[in-house]
Order: C-alpha cells, then structure tokens, then sequence
C-alpha cells in the first residue's frame, strides 16, 4: 500500500483542482458568512411577520400554506444555484472552510430530521420517560463524535467515510463493503425524509401527498444536483434558523399562557407537579373508569369475533340481513329501515376484509388502559415488567448513541471545516445546536398535555375547540374525540391522538395565529429537506466516488467524477421518491434500523482504526459484516413486518433476546463487531509499517 | 516518521483525557438512567430528579463534556507542539 495521501493543515489537497480565482482569506469569509446570515435572519422574521399582517387582513389561510412553501423552497433554490459548483473539492467537501459555528448549524439540520422535528414532542406526550431514550440517545451520540471520531477523520482529509476504511485497512474490499452499508443506511433513512415531505406538503397546502413527494423532491435536488456539498451545506444553515424559530416560537407562547413564564425549559417542573396530579385524579375518575371499561368490552367483542372466523363472518352478516328484512316487514320508521339498510352496507364484504376490520377494532382494547404517569420512569405492572423496561431503555439509548457515531452523512461533515482545532470546535456548536430542541421538546409535551388535561379534558362536547374539529377532519387517524359514554363531557380515555400531530398542531391548541402554524410546517419541511440533502449526497458520493472512481475507473477525470456523482444523484433521488410514494408501512422503524445498522457496521472499525494499530483489514471486514448481520439477523426475526418478510416460523419469544425490541438490535450487533475485529486481528498478520504511520498521522493534529 | 517521546506523552495524555470524558459520558447517560426509578422520589426544583436529569441533565453533561474537550486539547496539542499553523 502506497502512502495515503493526507490534507496538509490549510486544507488544500493533494491532486485536487487550484481553488477557483482567489479565496478570501478565512476571517474575512467568517465576517461575510457573519453578515449575509444575520440579514438572512432578519429577513425570515420580517417575512413572516409580512404574512401575518396579510393573515390580519383577512387573506385565505390555504394562501398562507402556499406560499410559506413556496418561499422557503425557492430560497434554498436561489441558495443552491448561487453555490453551483464543479470543483472536487467544492463539491465534496464545501472547500474545507465551513467554519466551526455554521458547520455546527448545518450538522444540526443535517441531523434533525422530521422524526426529530415532528414526531419526537408526539412521542415524548404518549411515553412520558420512555420517549427521553430519544432525547439522550440522540445528543449523547455526539460525544462519541467529538471524543472518539471527529478530529481524526478531519486530519485524514479525504471525501467520504469509506475512504478512511479503505486508506487504513488497505484494500478495495473494506471500500467496498463500507461503500455498501453507507448505502444501505443512508437510504431507508431517506425513504423516510422524502414521506415526510410528502406528509407535510400535503397538510400545507391540500396538494395530493404523491404531488408533495415530487415537490419536495425538486427542493432537495436542486441544491444537491448543483453544488453538492458546499451548497448543502449553506442551505442547511438557512435551514437551521427557520427550523429553530419554527420550534421556539409555540413553545414559547404555550409556556407563557400556562406559566407566565417566557422560558418553557425552567418552568415546565412546576407544570409537570401539576400534570402528575391531574393523572392521579384521573385515574379513579368514575367517568373514566366507565369509557376505559366501554373500550375493554368492545376489544373483547371484536377478539371474539376474529377467534369464531369464518363462521362469525356469515353469522354476522345474517344477523344484520334478518334485521333489515324484520324491520321492512315490520312497517318501522324511514330511519330505522335506512340505519340497518346501511348497516347491512358497510359490513365487509368477504371474511378477509373482516378479519381486517375486526383487528382494528380489536386494537382498541389498548385504550382500555390508563396511560402511564408521565414522570414515572419504566413503569410497568411487576418487577419483572419494569426491568425489560429499563433494560429497553438503556439498549435503545447505546443503539441511538453509537449510531449517531456511525451514521455517515454526520460524519462527512466534520470533514469540511478548515482544520481539525475547528472540526473540534465544531462538535461542540453542533451538539449545542442540537441540544437547543432536544431539550426544549420535553418541555413542549409537558405542556401540550397540561393544557389537553385541564381545558379539554372535562369541557363539554358541543363547545370543542375548532384545532380538534379541523385536525380530526384531515385525517381520524391522527386525531379523534368521541362521546364513547354518551355524557356529553370529554373524557380523557376518549381522545385519540397520534404523535405526528402534537407538534403541528400545537400552535392552534396554544391560541397562535394561523402564520405560526405555517411556520412551523415550513420548519418540519426544513427539517427533512435538509436531512434529505445530506443522505442524498453521501449515497451518490459512495457510488461516484468511492465504488466508480475508487474502484471501477481511478482514471476518471474531476468533471466525469463528478458527471457521475450528479447522475447518481438522480436516480437515487428519484428511486426513493417512488418508494415512499408507495407509502411503505413502518416508516418509524426504517429510521430506528438505519439507526441500529450504522452503529454496527461503522463504529467498532473506525473506533478500533483509530486507537488500535493492531486493528487488520480482514478483520475489519469481517467483524463489519458480522456486526451487521447480527443487528439483522435479530431484527429479521423479531420485527413483525421483517419476519413475515423472510417467513420466520420461529414464535417471536422463541427468537428475543433479554426481551429487547428489535428496533434495539444494534446492542448485539456491536459488541459482536468490537469482539470480532479484536479476536481476528490477533490471529491475522499485523498490518504493515504504512499503515502503522498512516494511523500516527491521523492522531496528531500536526506531526513534526 | 519516527515518533518522539513528546509525541509519545501527548498521545498517552490524549487517551487519559479522552477515558475520562468517556466515564463521566456512561455516568451521565447510563448509570443514571439505570437508578432512574430509586431518584425518582428526589424532586428537583419541581422536577423528579430521574426525568429532569434524563430531559435536561444528562443533555447539559454532554455539552460540557464536548466543550471540556475541545479547550483541553488545544492546550495539549501546544504543550506538546503539534498545534496545526495559524492561519
């Protein structure tokens, strides 16, 4: 193996084209950067401020979701054809002068995705404790980012993770594989941004979701297709700052109505006091107890009902066909004949759609149970029950946390600042950026379920706030309140709610203009286009650069290279965006799995390729498949949706280990990657002198 | 190139450093959460000790912990002169 080459500390390259006309010098590009941003900043707040003095003059809320959309997708487009770029290292890694606060602002809308933006305020409301695994999971990832990662790889100076694999373990085959599970991550990953975008769209501006899909595919291409990274990479720092405000601003006024106080993360303590009182009293409530007893019966009927199949089919339908015909001979009023025509109408029409039917109804006996206090951590019914608990807690926190570290577009980006004393740096502001939402998401959910316990929960039915008939109406599945006990007051057990819509609509349950509610949807499509970009970019850089240019032709010249890495760059585009047309079910555990694969293909090889010299290529290679393999072997044969898949007869208790859930599944495969590495390389021959001083060039920011 | 001994001692205080951050890192995220039931009693300016730690604790330890990091190495990388150029 010939010397790998190394950036020298300015950044240049060895090989790569001169910079184009004369670079500023770094300061001077920090004050520029300092400025357009702040203008930037300024701008967004007078715009939305602009909308709601039209929202005051009375212009048709749909306008108002049209053209938030509009404007933030033609400004990431002017940002993008501003930064077009065909220079390698431009279009690889943004020239390497990012500096350490906007690399931080562009890894934080790099990392927070529409799980993150969206989902996590609805999960931490229906988990309570459990859901913090997410909080911590997703920030404590970055410690291993700074401490273990980071530096090392901004000294290596190359273009993509696989690039490192193959420069220290020697050989095409550790590219490869790297290049395959880069990949492999990064696109179920993606799948799930461009659903997202399509979700929202769709909710913004009643444009079909299919449509929304390729609106947002425009959005994310035009950035990525022109400029790769260095255009990414300044429109995830435009991204950042509307997806900050977009958070902040509802959270902010929720905490001000119900506390007084401006600053939702101090306040909310004394409101989850309050909160966990409310529980208390709502658990004994007879009302309560009455709904909760209604959802158990209906459970228990439905269950009944799928275990007689096929013959309750039948029976079910002749029971509702005599009573039509009783009532018509009976001579009984209109509504009556109609009220068991319609009956007789909607039952379904073969036993397979009522088997489907009934297990939805079925499903319903999960609601015959009071939810779990929200502060309690790992409850559960036994001793027994509240150890699996915590065991899946603390599996799910080391598989969010060690993914994180592993998860290639983050990585790449510590890869663009101008030294590795920045790429520190810029950890630091990352993880702080990050922070900013993680630890004001509790807080929001904190305060969305005091506000849903006392004002909704006991109001009357007739007076319901219009958010829950207007979100109810797009879609039950999300949102429904019904009278199950007929009283006419709102029970708790009678509110469905799903975790996508907490967020969304908090700005309506808070009293907030329609403009917020814009806002914030413009900041969740921030969130998953600029998620989208980054994946997008490190999917086509495996294949152009590392698996085209890398291994198929080195000969290629910088413009083929990056021909290719624009074409790639298409059809992935356009590939993902057909697979989440198809609305692929258990979008939440795709994402969990990227999660739990990346943890265990990267981290164990690129940690051991740091710290140990003794680390061999074969056994890189080995123990990042068998890391792998075992996260999917165990999801495969726990995950209900995999294992009808691969048509695992095992029962699923048969195939769990420890009772830990499969989105969990990198806790087995990583150990098993670490022990791998470590026990073939002490068999195998110890890597040559090269590679011995490739790693002491790594660890030494500046070796002389 | 032959490594010196300086650059022997900067790579080992780099690993003790690095060790450390990583034990008060498992502390914060792991053993914590593990007790989480026995500090829940423990109320924290309103909050239970568990969920405040495992909502804005932990969260704190780990900026700290990154930011600790970064003004730490730089001291050592000129300790040991192998600071990269000023640019």
């Amino acid at each position: 193996m010939s010397k790998p080459p190394l950036a020298d500390s300015t950044g240049t390259l060895p090989g790569s084209a001169p910079p184009r006309l004369s670079r500023p010098p770094q300061q001077a590009f920090n004050a520029y950067l300092k400025r357009v941003y702040i203008w930037y900043t300024l701008g967004f707040l007078f715009f939305v401020g602009a909308v709601a003095v039209l929202e005051r003059l009375r212009m048709p809320r749909v306008w108002i979701g049209y053209i938030f959309l509009l404007a933030t997708v033609v400004m990431y487009a002017v940002i993008g054809v501003m930064s077009r770029t065909s220079d390698a290292a431009e279009y690889y890694v943004a020239g390497r002068r990012v500096p350490a606060v906007f690399n931080g602002m562009a890894t934080g809308a790099d990392w927070m995705s529409a799980a993150s933006f969206i989902g996590l305020a609805g999960t931490l409301y229906l988990q309570g404790f459990s859901g913090l695994a997410f909080v911590l999971g997703w920030t404590g990832g970055y410690v291993l980012v700074a401490l273990c990662l980071a530096p090392y790889l901004r000294k290596f100076g190359q273009y993509t993770i696989p690039d490192f694999l193959g420069a220290r373990y020697g050989g095409q085959v550790a590219r490869g594989v790297g290049a395959a599970i880069a990949v492999l991550c990064s696109f179920v990953y993606i799948v799930a941004q461009i659903y997202g975008v399509g979700v929202i769209t769709a909710r913004l501006t009643n444009l079909a979701y299919e449509v929304g899909v390729f609106v947002g595919l425009a959005g994310i291409l035009v950035c990525s297709f022109l400029g790769g990274m260095r255009a990414v990479t300044w429109t995830q720092v435009a991204q950042y700052i509307i997806l900050i405000i977009a958070y902040m601003i509802p959270v902010v006024w929720l905490s001000m109505k119900h506390t007084g106080n401006p600053v939702p993360q101090l306040a909310y303590g004394a409101v989850l006091e309050k909160v966990t009182e409310r529980e208390t009293a709502l658990l004994n409530d007879p009302k309560e107890v009455e709904v909760r007893a209604l959802f158990a019966l209906r459970g228990t009927a439905a269950e009944e009902k799928l275990n007689g199949l096929p013959a309750s089919f039948e029976r079910g339908r002749g029971e509702l066909q005599r009573a039509l015909e009783a009532a018509k001979a009976l001579g009984s009023p209109a509504e009556v004949i109609e009220s068991a025509q319609k009956a007789v109408d909607t039952y379904p029409k073969d036993a397979k759609a009522a088997e489907q039917a009934w297990r939805k109804q079925a499903a319903v006996k999960s609601r015959s149970t009071a939810p779990a206090p929200h502060g309690e951590p790992y409850p559960g019914k036994d001793e027994e029950a509240r150890n699996a608990a915590r065991r899946n807690f603390l599996a799910l926190v080391f598989c969010l946390m060690v993914g994180t570290a592993g998860l290639p577009h983050i990585l790449m980006r510590y890869y663009t600042t101008p030294s590795v004393r920045e790429a520190r740096r810029s950890v630091f502001w990352s993880l702080f950026f990050i922070f900013l939402l993680y630890f004001t998401a509790p807080a929001l959910a904190v305060l969305v379920k005091y506000d849903l316990y006392t004002l909704l929960v006991g109001s009357d039915f007739s007076k319901l706030p219009a958010w829950v008939n207007s979100w109810a109406r797009v879609d039950p599945s999300l949102l429904s309140i019904t009278d199950v006990n007929r009283d006419g007051i709102v029970q708790l057990a009678e509110i469905f709610i799903g975790p996508d819509i907490v967020m969304l609509a908090t700005p309506e349950i808070a009293g907030l203009p329609y403009v917020i509610s814009g806002l914030v949807a413009a900041g969740g499509l921030a969130a998953a286009l600029s998620t989208a970009d980054g994946l997008l970019l490190t999917i086509s850089n495996a294949l152009s650069h590392d698996v085209y240019h890398k291994m198929v032709n080195p000969n290629a010249s910088t413009t083929l290279r990056i021909g290719v890495s624009k074409a790639v760059l298409l059809v992935v585009a356009m590939m993902a965006a057909y697979v989440a047309a198809q609305k692929p079910a258990d979008i939440l555990f795709l994402v969990s799995a990227a999660f739990s694969m990346a943890a265990a293909g990267f981290f164990p090889a690129l940690v051991l390729g740091i710290f140990w010299k003794r680390a061999t290529g074969l056994a890189a290679v080995a123990g990042m498949l068998a890391g792998l393999g075992t996260t999917f072997y165990y999801m495969a044969t726990t995950h209900p949706w995999l294992r009808q898949l691969f048509g695992v007869r095992a029962s699923i208790a048969e195939c769990t280990w420890w009772d830990i859930s499969p989105i969990s599944a990198g806790v087995f495969g990583v150990p098993v990657g670490f022990a791998v590495i470590v026990l073939l390389s002490l068999v195998s021959r110890r890597p040559n002198r090269d590679t011995d001083q490739f790693v002491d060039q790594v660890r030494y920011p500046n070796l002389r | 190139m032959q490594l010196l001994e300086r650059h022997r001692a900067y790579w080992r205080s780099n690993l003790r450093l690095t060790a450390g951050l990583l034990a008060v890192w498992f502390a914060a995220g792991f053993v914590a959460a593990f007790f989480a039931r026995d500090l829940q009693s423990f109320n924290f300016f309103g909050w239970p000790f568990s969920f405040w730690m495992a909502a804005q604790g932990s969260l704190i330890v780990f900026v700290l912990i990154v930011w600790a990091y970064d003004r730490a190495m730089n001291l050592l990388d000129r300790r040991y002169g192998v600071e990269e150029a000023d640019e």
